[in-house]
């Protein structure tokens, strides 16, 4: 409706005067450089301002050598990126599994016939303890706990257990946002599955769950990049991995700069990662409209 | 004439005296975060045996006992000191500090000295190797390359760490804790095979957390160098650091020191040196 008025309107100024139109399209263009201007004057200042007024703060020569202190960053830098490594691994491991139990978890929740009852109630039941209880508290839990029972090693590893807890708290997350995808898929095209003899699974499988996983990728992206930071939580069972390296530079130098090294590695996988999962959301957005 | 000389040399003998002490007492006036109250940071919870019952206030246990010696030392009563929480990232972060002191079993390093100031030490502890039985029957010995083969962990914020790195050096990968139950707990379920402590909360370990924890040996202390003194904790440039130091002193000197870890340290022998 709108969209004709305005279509409508600039053909009947066109006629009207084009002189009009010329001296509008000047304004506009004054108005945008005046925009860009004030913009670019009050960025400069901002960072100018906290440039100039922080080091001036009285304790700014304590903070910048408790935080921002080059030499130690200098030092314990390449250890920390090699600690990294550790989480890039339980991170690929875990990934993969918390897709498929996630998905498995989704699945049971849509179960709709009568007798599989009890698979529906464990999943529900299962994602409302999950997501109920703090990720750390079950790495705890599993960490310690399972491995208390008497498990040889290596079957005891916190590597393993610390893993299985991950898995056990992101898929409940993960088997949500699959729900939310399978539910949004409209119930006319179960019906019309039904309609050429395709079976309950079938129509899972070829008609709902293609459209229902690409729909939520970009929710599930948003759970990838906080598994990557939670993968860090391992440390707390034993695994020396980012963060606990930082932690324990922090204590060895009595200094707070290799948590900020920390940050920056963290960042350099997670920025890229929100702009890939932006863009994704972007292109799904055109291609819906 | 005789007795006025007489009194005048008391007279002179006891004013130097209670200036000299009026000195040590009067050293802290000024220096500290409330005036006329010596506030000290231990731990949230503070371990046994430094302070028991995580009750600091009552004077039990090591820590504890120092604190109160140290307070007197410096002119301050008992009902002068007022206790307060800190964790180890609290001590070291930059800005005004809550505490004068803080006493957790801080090892002295010279890393550490680039951001905080420590008193001299008040006691030196010898690093001790905690293990199961499981472990002594598979064969750990207290030697070198015996300990290599075993899989270590460690509290990450102590120097144990780095004492496992340059004295052990051991093969697997050595895994780190938050704190002391954190390691008990993985030693029970066998995730690791022996911890570097303290050997006072080595013992304690063994004895009281522990059903079948043995302390396997304890390291020569000058194998362990500076790692493993205590000290206290004070801001960076902290005027209050010389009168610490200086009732620290008295304190070694007269013994009050070795009669306080007397009393609330269990003895070290029994446990055999590693070589």
């Amino acid at each position: 409706m709108s969209k004709d008025m305005q279509t409508g309107t600039p053909a009947a100024s066109e006629k009207v005067a084009g002189f009009s139109k010329q001296a509008r399209q000047q304004r506009e263009i004054r108005l945008r450089r005046r925009s860009t201007l004030i913009a670019t004057v009050s960025t400069i200042s901002v960072f100018l301002a906290i440039y100039i007024l922080v080091p001036m703060a009285p304790g700014w020569e304590k903070v910048q050598h408790s935080f921002f202190n080059w030499e130690i960053f200098e030092k314990t830098f390449p250890t920390l990126l090699n600690a990294f490594l550790l989480d890039i691994a339980i991170f690929a491991w875990s990934a993969p599994l918390i897709a498929i139990w996630g998905l498995a978890l989704a699945l049971a929740r849509d179960a709709r016939s009568p007798a599989l009852f009890p698979l529906r109630l464990f999943a529900t039941v299962y994602n409302d303890i999950f997501r109920g209880v703090p990720v750390i508290l079950t790495i705890y839990l599993i960490g310690f706990g399972i491995p208390g029972l008497g498990l040889p090693r290596p079957w005891n590893s916190p590597y393993i257990w610390g893993s299985v807890a991950l898995v056990l708290s992101y898929s409940a997350y993960v088997a949500e946002v699959y729900r939310a995808g399978i539910e949004s898929i409209h119930e006319s095209q179960r019906a019309a599955a039904k309609s050429l003899g395709l079976s309950h699974w079938d129509t899972m499988r070829f008609i709902i769950l293609p459209q229902a996983v690409r729909r939520v990728l970009p929710a599930n992206m948003n759970n990838l990049i906080s598994l990557q930071k939670d993968v860090a939580l391992l440390s707390f069972i034993g695994p020396v991995e980012l963060l606990r390296q930082a932690g324990v530079f922090k204590s060895f130098y009595a200094n707070f700069t290799p948590y900020l090294g920390a940050a920056l590695i963290f960042l350099a996988v997670t920025i890229p990662a929100t702009r890939f999962a932006d863009s994704l959301m972007a292109r799904q957005d055109k291609e819906r409209r | 004439m005789n007795i006025v000389i007489k009194s005048l040399v008391i007279a002179g003998a006891i004013s130097l005296m209670s200036g000299t002490a009026l000195a040590a007492e009067n050293c802290a006036v000024g220096k500290t975060v409330t005036d006329g109250v010596l506030t000290i940071g231990t731990g949230n919870p503070a371990y046994f045996p430094w302070v028991i019952d995580d009750n600091p206030e009552s004077g039990q246990g090591f820590e504890a006992a120092v604190a109160y010696a140290l307070a007197d030392r410096m002119g301050f009563d008992a009902d002068q000191v007022v206790w307060t929480r800190t964790t180890f990232d609290q001590a070291i972060q930059p800005g005004v500090k809550d505490y004068d002191i803080n006493m957790q079993q801080y090892s002295i390093t010279e890393e550490r000295r680039q951001t905080i100031d420590f008193s001299s030490p008040y006691y030196t502890s010898a690093a001790a190797v905690l293990v199961r039985k499981p472990a002594v029957e598979a064969g750990a010995q207290p030697n070198i390359a015996s300990l290599k083969g075993l899989k270590w962990g460690a509290a990450a914020g102590t120097t144990a760490n780095e004492l496992i790195n340059s004295l052990i050096d051991p093969e697997p990968q050595t895994l780190l804790y938050d704190d002391n139950a954190d390691i008990t707990e993985a030693l029970k379920s066998n995730q690791i095979d022996a911890v570097l402590l303290d050997l006072p909360s080595a013992l304690f370990t063994a004895a009281v957390l522990l059903d079948d924890g043995v302390v396997l040996g304890q390291f020569p202390s000058d194998a362990t160098g500076e790692l493993d003194q205590f000290g206290a904790v004070l801001e960076k440039g902290n005027p209050l650091l010389e009168c610490v130091d200086t009732a620290l002193a008295e304190m070694g000197a007269d013994g009050t020191l070795a009669s306080i870890e007397a009393r609330w340290l269990q003895s070290e022998t029994g446990v055999p040196v590693i070589e």
